[in-house]
């Protein structure tokens, strides 16, 4: 068993002679492709390699050299990844051939480093910002782009430590808030983009119908729309009640998790993955903690694996069911399902309560651990609840909705996406299992103790709305299973390797961890330069990714289908947003 | 009636007519139904508004206080309830939902984000403080808050209400009854419409140091 990522020994230098090296940094791995070979060893590597699933892409800021673009790709049939990087010098304007054409599942992460770095993709679709809006001054994950609360560098900051004496940060600014503008700029005389060019990428859409012309609806679900699940907004073009066209829009909830992740120390960031997946916040600590523990080198003890393993799957659980619960209510069966699926809910949140003193935001990981040991009593009702009554309770929402005659009529057959597409797109978790994909990052590449269970990737073939139901349950009786044997085996012993640490050591160079979360691979990408503070934090989220696929799952579907997939999809803006 | 919020104390009332007769003033009568039917609007924007489900469900029942009744259109609610971090990008759809809504209406900062930025306050795309914008009654601490924070805190508004008064409460006097908010603008960064002359003479000392030019004298601002 190892937790150590070992990415694949693959000799590239021989595609592309000359263009592609291996990355010479020391703890880097992987290979640098020169920008005018990617696109031909993209192809190879899909095409005759088999790494089929882009995870993810991202772009580093190595101030004042150069940039990067960091590509991660895996194979659907498991096994170590592989990572490429594209270098550019550090001056504007920077461009990268777009990766698209090969895996059309970069599409919103490449319109995420041009609006964070500034690096153009070219050739890419639709390249608009995403996360800020158009118009907006700067490129926001440039180590010289500066936030108007900008006070130093890294934490912690000396205005609070260690004296400490307090100061409003509006006061320290020039406009008193949170504001910065361009020198000598005149609001009244300025020209907003406003949404012209959100309307300018849906005009392409037009329809003849039998020599008619006729004319489309533009109309925007959300952000303020109680079937988006928050703050997403999509922005659908309609002809009569059909889809033919759709953006998303997003960004609404865009907290610059990855900037303040930057100033942050290592440890400080374990909080705030809390809030990128609210539902979940056990399981996007896992997969923080793996990255950096990879970089420090350092395993957790076995009691804290299990512990991990118990939080994650009871993570998933109550993730599943109130997906269930939320679809319905948004199928019309108004709060009913999702009042049963609360009440489970709580009783799962009762035990992250008791392990780590918050309901939701749990900042239970530690590196190289957890956090707390369970209080006295709460593996007995772990026990109560894994052994009795979820499954029983499971059963009961299968009696309730699975031959539920509406449920049925409205899910069955409403085609969500195929399996081939849905590695195209980059789509993970549940809705590529539920195309006939099985792949899952539990058994794909086990980390933690995963390796060590029984259990199988749930898998369904169609790719309908009711499969992707069917699959949630599938899911939580296989977690149940997980559990079982994990409260069974559970050792005793410490909670985490060494001395539980504030301020952690963490050896230059990057990792990318990645876990199996209730929502998709949830991945973070780390770069240390041997500093209190990581040099760049990068989250690869599921619900983001998943989402690159919206317009294909959408079109030709009818508008009140739309609300159907978004649910399944399972977003959650804290973490597509970040 | 054996309502303590409804009936004026001081009143006799005789015990077989304890159940049917309530003695009480306007105010009482008016306020009481109005605390006892806010209806907040289904608005949520991270974290803490899966707390506020969390309240709306089974084990915690907001219905108890009349408050169950979620409406999706600003049109028909209340309250709203500020659930989440507020950036800059959804700020202008904040301010442009509370205008919607009618008056009487009370807004409730849940949460250390919506009450001044919390863990997100650094952020370049976060407001620090809905209240920066649009006037708030309640403040939650918390983050989230719990479901009993958010009930507690909704105990708090009530009270709000119970002291307020026909006879001065705004929207019965005279003269448009809502306040409008000036909806943000999305320019290179958010920007208040009141704040245009204020921004534009900001900018402009800002060129003239970095030029290193003699500052404009200071004019209004």
């Amino acid at each position: 068993m190892t937790t150590l990522d070992r990415t694949e020994a693959l000799d590239l230098s021989a595609l592309a002679p000359g263009s592609v090296t291996a990355d010479p940094r020391p703890s880097y791995q992987g290979w640098i492709v020169h920008q005018t070979k990617l696109i031909e060893v993209a192809t190879a590597l899909r095409d005759q390699h088999g790494f089929d699933l882009l995870s993810s892409v991202t772009g580093v800021d190595y101030f004042p050299d150069s940039m990067e673009v960091v590509y991660h790709a895996y194979r659907t049939v498991g096994g170590p990844g592989l990572v490429f990087k594209v270098q550019l010098p550090r001056q504007d304007p920077m461009e990268v051939p777009s990766i698209t054409p090969v895996w059309p599942g970069a599409e919103f992460q490449e319109r995420e480093i041009w609006d964070l770095f500034g690096i153009r993709f070219a050739g890419h679709p639709d390249l608009r910002r995403i996360l800020m809006w158009e118009g907006f001054e700067g490129h926001p994950l440039r180590k010289d782009w500066r936030e108007p609360f900008y006070e130093e560098d890294c934490k912690p900051l000396k205005s609070r430590w260690p004296e400490g004496y307090y100061a409003s940060a509006e006061d320290k600014t020039v406009y008193k808030d949170n504001l910065q503008f361009p020198a000598n700029f005149d609001p009244e005389k300025a020209v907003f983009d406003g949404e012209a060019s959100l309307y300018g990428a849906l005009a392409k859409y037009t329809t003849v119908h039998a020599g008619l012309k006729t004319d489309h609806v533009v109309l925007n679900l959300g952000p303020q729309h109680p079937s988006t699940h928050g703050v997403f907004r999509a922005a659908v073009v309609l002809d009569g009640e059909t889809i033919v066209g759709l953006k998303p829009v997003m960004g609404y909830l865009h907290r610059n998790h990855e900037k303040i992740g930057e100033r942050n120390t290592f440890l400080q960031n374990m909080p705030y993955t809390d809030r990128l997946d609210y539902f979940n916040s056990m399981s996007s600590n896992w997969g923080y903690s793996l990255a950096v523990e990879r970089l420090m080198g350092v395993q957790p003890p076995e009691r804290a694996e299990y512990l991990r393993v118990i939080m994650a799957e009871l993570s998933r659980i109550q993730n599943h069911l109130i997906l269930i619960g939320m679809l319905l209510n948004d199928l019309g069966a108004y709060f009913t399902p999702a009042l049963y699926a609360f009440e489970e809910r709580e009783l799962i949140l009762d035990i992250f309560e008791a392990a780590s003193g918050s309901r939701m935001m749990c900042n239970y990981h530690r590196f190289g651990g957890v956090a707390r040991d369970l209080p006295d009593g709460v593996l007995e009702k772990i026990r109560g609840l894994v052994q009795e009554r979820l499954p029983r309770k499971v059963d009961e929402f299968e009696r309730l909705l699975t031959e539920n005659e509406i449920l049925v009529s409205r899910l069955r057959g409403v085609p969500v996406i195929d399996g081939e597409d849905a590695v195209r797109y980059s789509i993970t978790g549940p809705v590529l299992r539920a195309a006939g994909v099985p792949y899952d990052v539990r058994r794909a590449q086990p980390y933690g103790i995963y390796d060590r269970f029984e259990f199988d990737v749930a898998l369904r073939q169609h790719g309908d709305l009711y499969d992707n139901y069917l699959i949630r349950v599938d899911e939580i009786r296989q977690s149940l299973r997980i559990l079982q044997q994990a409260v069974k085996q559970m050792p005793d012993g410490p909670i985490i390797a060494g001395k539980p640490q504030y301020q952690v050591r963490v050896p230059a160079g990057e990792a990318y961890g990645r876990i199996e979360a209730p929502k998709g691979e949830l991945g973070y990408y780390v770069v240390s330069t041997g500093k209190p503070n990581p040099w760049r934090y990068h989250v690869r989220a599921p619900s983001f990714i998943n989402i690159t696929a919206l317009e294909k799952m959408c079109v030709g579907q009818k508008i009140a289908d739309f609300v159907a997939i978004l649910g399944v999809i399972d977003i959650v803006l804290g973490e597509l947003d970040r | 009636m054996t309502e303590p919020k409804l009936n004026a104390p001081g009143y006799e009332i005789p015990g077989d007519l304890e159940h049917a007769v309530s003695i009480t003033t306007l105010d009482r009568l008016y306020n009481w139904g109005r605390r006892s039917s806010v209806w907040p609007m289904m608005f949520g924007l991270a974290c803490c508004a899966i707390e506020m489900i969390a309240a709306q469900a089974s084990r915690y029942d907001l219905a108890r206080f009349g408050m169950e009744v979620m409406r999706p259109s600003p049109r028909q609610s209340d309250l709203m309830i500020v659930a989440g971090t507020v950036t800059k990008k959804m700020l202008p759809n904040i301010v442009r939902l509370y205008n919607q809504m009618p008056e009487p209406k009370y807004v409730v900062a849940m949460g250390a984000c919506a009450a001044g930025g919390g863990p997100f306050k650094e952020g370049y795309n976060v407001v620090a403080g809905v209240d920066k914008f649009i006037p708030v009654d309640v403040y939650i601490p918390g983050c989230p808050p719990t479901p009993q924070a958010l009930t507690a805190g909704l105990i708090k508004l009530q009270e709000k209400i119970d002291r307020q008064s026909i006879r001065n409460v705004r929207w019965y006097q005279k003269g448009a009854d809502a306040v409008e908010i000036p909806v943000p603008v999305l320019g290179p960064d958010l920007m208040d419409p009141r704040r245009f002359a204020e921004i534009k003479q900001l900018a402009a000392q800002t060129a003239a140091r970095q030029t290193g030019a003699p500052e404009a004298p200071a004019g209004e601002a």
